[in-house]
């Protein structure tokens, strides 16, 4: 069992390649990367079971970014757990590389689902969810959802299906770091209240500090034993985090950073 | 006389048995669409997303990245118009195996009026890249072109109706997609046709016969990956085609003709189709008259098309 220090260790690792692979980019999304870090790389290096040699094995747990754009976090959690070299991160959004603006499962290993377009990540999990019962599956779906993306419909129309097909195997993450590209979520358009929300579509609701990784390890733990209902782990968290300039700045959603902000950001992340 | 949404539910049914890894979705219309034939056979690899397309469509490609043969059906006005972009990002970019088994498309959705009348879905689906878009003419094709698209991996539009057609098919035919089908022989005009407009051109060959014209008629039922070479062979052989097709003369079947011979071996084509207007209430047979679908129109494009061929 890894220790929380461990894990913390390995969303440290995370962070300083997002802020490596976007600055390299000169675009990207480090915000929305940032914020879900903790709960990223608690997913990849505690819960779920994969074999980074056999990407496709059958048994393997799925985690699908609905939140695509924070592709970063996800490919420095794939590199870290060694599907691709982190070298290859450096590459990231640059012609002829694996890794896309956006994740796509074609191309790079690991990746379960292209997803980019807010929302169809969510309701492709539904579709993984419902094959793993049907088959008889024990794996898992995991999927990391944005707050701005609530606002989606297509959200809510997956929200009702995962309820009524009592999907227990589906556990979701909302990265409620408050912010989307044009403002507070609260003034663009807000999705809360979110626990009563999730809750009257039918979901058992858990809400958690999004950087404290013994939290999230214990919602993860907890969600074990809810039957019959998929588990939202309402993940509150702060965009930016482990950046001073960027934390809570709307500004820092789709802006990449320059080579002395790298700088300042790898020293700061230790 | 049989509806390719009956076709399509016999054929599903069919799949059923003998491939347990089809899956099928529907969005509360598994009456209207037939997929209620498989749901009772096989309740358990069927599932209702009830009125949410946009959903439909999501699901669909998670459970064929699970590895799953799945079928998705609605209407074609919701599968194409409301889910267009799940299908493009979802689907078709990933390249998943999910056929989009559309029924009730065109104008002979009827009664129903134009806000359920797709004419513009041809044109959507086969803008995206790789997109397979089949249009069977009849119950015999269609059954085929559900088994065809089944055992090719990756996205497939089925374009099915809602009124009962003619049957011109017997059971020695075999559908292959990307491949057209020349039905009658004539050296005069070429008539290529696709969906119910195919037994129409069949009719108008006749007049045309009548009339000493020799008009070919060729069904190209796959309207991407297109039959080109059948294409072009008609255009060498004839010099004049005319297209017709229950859809928008925008960008379905006529362009993709009018494309094909354009860059290739350029003749007159004239296109019979819904003249970019939208459809309104009225029976199936009321409106394909009202808007030009008909064997008389197929004539006179016919002539019309002759008439340049004599212009140049």
């Amino acid at each position: 069992m890894e220790t929380i220090k461990e894990l913390e260790a390995k969303a440290t690792e995370i962070r300083r390649s997002i802020i490596k692979m976007t600055g390299a980019a000169g675009s990207g999304h480090p915000g929305g990367s940032l914020s879900a870090a903790d709960i990223v790389a608690t997913l990849y290096f505690h819960q779920l079971k994969l074999d980074p040699a056999k990407p496709d094995w059958a048994d393997r747990d799925r985690f699908i970014l609905s939140k695509g754009h924070a592709a970063p976090v996800l490919y420095g959690a794939l590199a870290e757990r060694g599907f691709f070299p982190k070298e290859e991160l450096l590459s990231l959004r640059k012609m002829g590389s694996r890794l896309q603006g956006h994740p796509d499962r074609n191309l790079l290993p690991g990746v379960e689902m292209s997803t980019g377009s807010l929302g169809q990540g969510f309701s492709a999990s539904i579709g993984v969810a419902l094959a793993g019962k049907l088959d008889k599956k024990d794996y898992g779906v995991y999927v990391l959802l944005g707050d701005g993306e609530c606002q989606e419909g297509i959200v809510w129309e997956a929200a009702m299906a995962a309820a009524h097909y009592k999907l227990d195997n589906l556990t979701c993450f909302l990265d409620w770091n408050g912010l989307q590209i044009d403002g507070p979520t609260a003034e663009v358009m807000s999705p809360e209240p979110l626990n009563e929300k999730w809750r009257a579509f039918g979901w058992h609701v858990l809400e958690i500090d999004g950087h404290d990784i013994g939290a999230i390890l214990a919602a993860l733990e907890a969600s074990k034993a809810v039957k019959d209902r998929p588990v939202m782990i309402i993940a509150k968290t702060v965009k930016g985090k482990g950046v001073s300039f960027m934390e809570n700045q709307v500004g820092w959603h789709g802006k990449a950073p320059d080579a002395e902000q790298v700088r300042q950001a790898l020293v700061e992340l230790g | 006389m049989i509806a390719t949404r009956d076709a399509y539910g016999k054929a599903l049914a069919e799949l059923g048995k003998n491939n347990p890894k089809v899956v099928v979705l529907d969005a509360d219309l598994a009456g209207s669409t037939k997929t209620i034939n498989f749901k009772k056979l096989f309740p358990e690899r069927f599932f209702n997303m009830g009125i949410a397309e946009q959903n439909l469509m999501g699901t669909a490609a998670g459970l064929a990245s699970s590895g799953k043969v799945t079928f998705a059906s609605t209407f074609a006005i919701f599968a194409v118009g409301r889910a267009f972009e799940q299908i493009r990002n979802s689907i078709a970019y990933p390249k998943m195996n999910v056929k989009i088994a559309a029924t009730h498309a065109g104008l002979t959705v009827g009664e129903d009026g134009a806000s359920h009348q797709a004419i513009e879905d041809i044109a959507l689906m086969r803008s995206i890249p790789e997109m397979v878009v089949i249009v069977p003419a009849d119950g015999v094709e269609t059954e085929q072109a559900v088994k065809a698209a089944a055992d090719y991996h990756g996205p497939v539009y089925l374009r099915l109706g809602r009124a009962r057609v003619p049957v011109i098919y017997d059971n020695n035919y075999q559908f292959k997609i990307g491949r057209a089908h020349l039905l009658r022989e004539g050296k005069d005009v070429g008539l290529i046709a696709t969906g119910l407009m195919v037994a129409v051109a069949l009719e108008a060959a006749e007049l045309l016969q009548r009339e000493g014209i020799a008009a070919a008629v060729l069904n190209v039922s796959t309207i991407k990956p297109l039959d080109q070479e059948a294409i072009l062979d008609l255009a060498r052989k004839t010099g004049a085609l005319v297209t017709a097709e229950e859809h928008t003369v925008l960008g379905g079947l006529g362009s993709a003709v009018a494309e094909t011979v354009g860059e290739s071996f350029p003749v007159p084509v004239m296109r019979v189709g819904v003249e970019d207007v939208f459809g309104e209430s009225g029976s199936p047979k009321e409106l394909l008259e009202a808007y030009g679908l008909t064997k008389e129109n197929l004539v006179q494009k016919a002539k019309e098309a002759l008439w340049l061929k004599a212009q140049s």
